[in-house]
């Protein structure tokens, strides 16, 4: 029964933006709306900002971007962030052999600097920042409050809609809701269709005193290292790994290709677990391993569906929610370009005062996106060439047939060849278009390992958390009674990807989200599969990869990350 | 907009810190004092009206000079502008009647010269004396409307008129919505749960208790100690004197026998007999 006496009296209150989610993308969007004198609310549903959120920690600031988080707010590397990174390779591994570069060029180009990060403490503080900023214009941040749709009059989009609190008119709604973004899937902008349009990051971060880390990675206070992964270390799923260094933890995880991850009905954490205990870890882990937090969640493939004109009316979508997320081969971008497109989306409300219709913002928006050269590097057009080429099945399988035969091994592995791959990993176009599949990912990679690797003799001690502790060691607020995610379809056909696939689930694992179990129906036999929430992380993966009705939880409610 | 929130400090009854002695007396000087669970609702309601409709919210408390510090988590609480403890060694002891006594008297005290009120809120009932009767009693002192039970409120500032949703006969399935004139008592039900629907609300809150913090750290500051000079009260009307209650015994509760011997006794007629008789065997062996 409703206690509420609440007049609702004066109709939907009215701000002149608002904001959804306050990640990079949309703390950069209320921040530079503020700049601009824009009454802006922010609205984020985690209990604080970040809480939600998971990255593997690099924020990149491009010498060509328009925009970088510390135009934005000027103290982001003395507060927000962890180190550095002035040390970065490549590790392309076959079994034990490892064949390492540096990757510095590669890192460097275009890189004005590049800081590792946590996102609780990272998101946190631009929370606070962005409150003090846009209070100023009669608006302010709210966390604790979910979207959860959009607000229509005669059709056309005019506002929002909340769990908590009343809808809200505004003159202009930035989505910066993320991966799963609500509002994209509610203006019919993105849907959750394809694996093929997504990857999913998996992660854990290693408590490590700063001193060790400096020891173990041979770099001093102010300095960082990264470390990607590739090769036979995953079977064949295709994706990778990464290792990144903060002041007193280690970010580990790996990234995989939401298709690849249910072709190979590979389990999530196991892959992590591959990297964590490959004997190459072991001279960063030592052999004590005290795992602060187990994290996962879902990241747009920006090639396949970063839209190049992400509005509607006068709906704006920026970051993971309009598909800006960039994978350039092991370079992971995506806070980056959620920064500038935060920016410029601000830039085009402002610019976009005043003129009569609806749409003016985001035109202006698409077009600054496109004349700025960030929708080039998100969704570059010589991709769609080329990926026409290489991800051709028949194309691959022919270089595939190659590679494998003494003759491709013989002319990977020789020497020239040793230099020539150097270079090529350290040449962003020729990363950019690695081909996504098994070719780049897992071929290459260890053929380099096998040809060109040295071997590694010791072992790797250590234990990661079972499935069951690493859930166990989350902070969960659960909404009983009110599930967040519904299947529709309980068949094993429609739905059983998510037990393989969601990072808390697996077969036999009854502590998970999704179980199957056989059930016996009029004689025949079926095969069911169940789903129980509360263990759940929020990555998003089943609302791709089984039929459900998907949404986030109420604002606070759910699982709350302290690193992220 | 003006309201006093009476709140009063209470034994902490919870496990590990209160403690007992051989006699199942309460040792007061042993157990921390911590603020009557219920006034958190009234602080709630408290809060509520302040973050919809402004003004201004004192914290109002009769007891010992340690009640301050209850006096300044109200203000942390409730986003308090300040406080007023009323004591005096001459106000100890007093029951629910000398309590009301003193407390109208602050209040209209507060009303003369800090300015006038147009709302107080108690709590239900507090944890240590469970009379329930200081909240009706101050505002009978008053005469002013009061309305107990307060699951839900909203105030009509133009009007002044407030409308509150009330547990009838403390059954949650029955709900009354009363309207009352200010000024008025509101005592707060403990299931009270304050509302912050539209966003404006919830961007006064938040700037409330980022406001609030600093003060709160030094509530002293903001805080009036008045004693009975101050409120001029006739010594018949107070402390011991003025209290006309009188608590004849206090009875422990038995302790339950450490080993218990349970008895299953079939439902059904017979079973019900056998039952009652057990309970009367038993009651006849207590003594009662
Ligand atoms: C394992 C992994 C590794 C990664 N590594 C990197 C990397 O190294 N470098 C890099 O740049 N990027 C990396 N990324 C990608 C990066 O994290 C994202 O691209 C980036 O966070 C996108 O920013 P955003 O602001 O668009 O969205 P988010 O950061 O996801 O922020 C969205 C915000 O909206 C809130 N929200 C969501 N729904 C609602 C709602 N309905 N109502 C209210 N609030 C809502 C969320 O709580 C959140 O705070 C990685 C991602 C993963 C998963
Ligand atoms: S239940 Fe779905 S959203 Fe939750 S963790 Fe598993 S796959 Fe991710």
């Amino acid at each position: 029964m409703s206690t509420d006496l609440a007049s609702d009296d004066a109709g939907y209150e009215h701000y002149e933006a608002v904001v959804v989610g306050c990640g990079p993308g949309g703390a950069a969007a209320a921040s530079r709306l503020a700049d601009h004198g824009v009454e802006t609310l922010v609205l984020e549903r985690g209990v604080e900002a970040g809480s939600k959120n998971v990255s593997g920690g690099l924020i990149y600031a491009e010498d060509s971007a328009p925009y970088t988080i510390d135009d934005l707010f000027p103290d982001f590397r003395q507060e927000a962030s962890e180190r550095p990174v002035t040390d970065y390779r490549i590790h392309n591994v076959s079994g034990r052999q490892v064949k390492s570069y540096d990757l510095t060029g590669l890192h460097e180009h275009d890189t004005d600097w590049c800081d590792a990060v946590l996102r609780r403490p990272m998101d946190s503080w631009l929370e606070d920042r962005v409150h003090e900023m846009t209070s100023e214009t009669g608006g302010g941040v709210l966390s604790g409050v979910r979207a959860n749709g959009l607000l229509r009059e005669n059709g056309e989009i005019i506002g929002v809609t909340f769990d908590e609190i009343d809808p809200i008119t505004a003159d202009v709604v930035i989505a910066a809701d993320g991966v799963n973004s609500e509002l994209a899937r509610d203006a019919g902008l993105m849907d959750w269709e394809e694996p093929e349009d997504w990857f999913q990051g998996v992660k854990a971060v290693v408590d490590m005193d700063p001193e060790t880390v400096n020891d173990r990675f041979d770099i001093s206070e102010g300095e960082g290292a990264a470390h990607l992964f590739s090769g036979d270390l995953f079977s064949d799923v295709r994706g990778g790994g990464f290792l990144y260094t903060n002041e007193d933890s280690l970010s580990i995880g790996t990234v995989f290709h939401l298709d690849s991850l249910v072709e190979e009905e590979a389990e999530p954490h196991e892959l992590l677990d591959a990297l964590l205990t490959h004997p190459l870890l072991a001279k960063w882990l030592g052999d004590s391993y005290d795992e602060r937090e187990y994290s996962a969640k879902l990241v747009p493939d920006s090639k396949k569906v970063a839209l190049r004109e992400p509005y509607r009316d006068r709906l704006l979508l920026v970051g993971d929610a309009g598909g800006q997320m960039q994978a350039q081969g092991p370079i992971i971008k995506g806070m980056n370009h959620a920064v500038t497109a935060g920016a410029l989306a601000a830039d085009a409300v402002a610019l976009a005062q005043g003129e009569g219709d609806a749409e003016a913002a985001g035109r202006r928006y698409a077009s600054m996106l496109e004349k700025s050269g960030t929708m080039e590097k998100l969704r570059p057009k010589r991709y769609e060439y080329s990926s026409r080429v290489s991800e051709r099945s028949l194309t691959t399988r022919a270089v595939e047939g190659v590679l494998n035969s003494r003759v491709g091994s013989a002319a990977v592995g020789n020497r020239i060849a040793d230099r020539l791959l150097r270079r090529a990993y350290n040449s962003p176009g020729l990363v950019g278009m690695l081909p996504d599949t098994e070719t780049g990912y897992v071929t290459l990679p260890s053929i380099i390992g096998a040809e060109h690797g040295r071997t590694i003799h010791w072992d790797n001690e250590i234990e990661p958390p079972s499935l069951a502790d690493r859930i166990g060691d989350l902070t969960y607020d659960t909404d009983v009674g009110n599930p967040h995610i519904r299947l529709r379809d309980e068949s094993f056909e429609a739905s059983g990807a998510a037990v393989y696939a969601c990072p808390v689930s697996a077969e036999e694992f009854g502590g998970g989200c999704y179980r199957s179990e056989v059930v016996e129906t009029n004689g025949s036999e079926e095969r069911l599969v169940s789903l129980d929430t509360q263990p759940c992380v929020e990555c998003g993966t089943c609302a791709v990869v089984a039929d459900t009705e998907w949404e986030h939880p109420r604002g606070g409610k759910g699982v709350e990350f302290r690193e992220g | 907009m003006r309201s006093i929130v009476l709140t009063k400090g209470v034994p902490d009854f919870s496990e590990g810190a209160v403690s007992f002695d051989e006699d199942g007396h309460l040792e007061r000087g042993k157990t921390p004092t911590v603020m009557n669970p219920n006034d958190e609702k009234a602080l709630q309601a408290a809060l509520q009206t302040k973050v919809r409709h402004g003004g201004h919210v004192s914290g109002m408390s009769m007891g010992p000079p340690g009640y301050g510090e209850v006096l300044g988590e109200a203000m942390e609480e409730v986003y308090a502008d300040d406080l007023y403890l009323l004591s005096d060694r001459e106000l100890a002891a007093s029951d629910t009647w000398a309590t009301a006594i003193t407390l109208c008297t602050g209040i209209e005290k507060y009303a003369d010269e800090i300015g006038g009120v147009d709302l107080v809120f108690a709590g239900f009932k507090t944890a240590d004396g469970e009379t329930g009767q200081t909240g009706p009693q101050t505002c009978w002192g008053l005469e002013w409307p009061i309305v107990t039970h307060v699951l839900a409120l909203d105030i009509d500032p133009d009007e002044r008129r407030l409308r509150a949703k009330r547990l009838v006969e403390g059954d949650r399935d029955e709900i009354e919505t009363v309207e009352a004139p200010l000024p008025c008592v509101v005592i707060a039900d403990p299931e009270f749960s304050p509302t912050y629907r539209k966003a404006s609300h919830r961007l006064t809150h938040k700037r409330l208790r980022a406001e609030t913090r600093e003060r709160a750290e030094e509530y002293e500051e903001h805080m009036t100690t008045w004693n009975q000079q101050d409120l001029n009260l006739d010594p018949e009307y107070i402390g011991l004197d003025g209290s006309p209650t009188i608590v004849s015994s206090v009875d422990p509760i038995p302790k339950a026998p450490s080993e218990r011997e349970a008895t299953v006794i079939e439902p059904g007629g017979e079973g019900m007999e056998e039952l009652f008789g057990e309970m009367n065997e038993f009651a006849a062996a207590r003594g009662d």
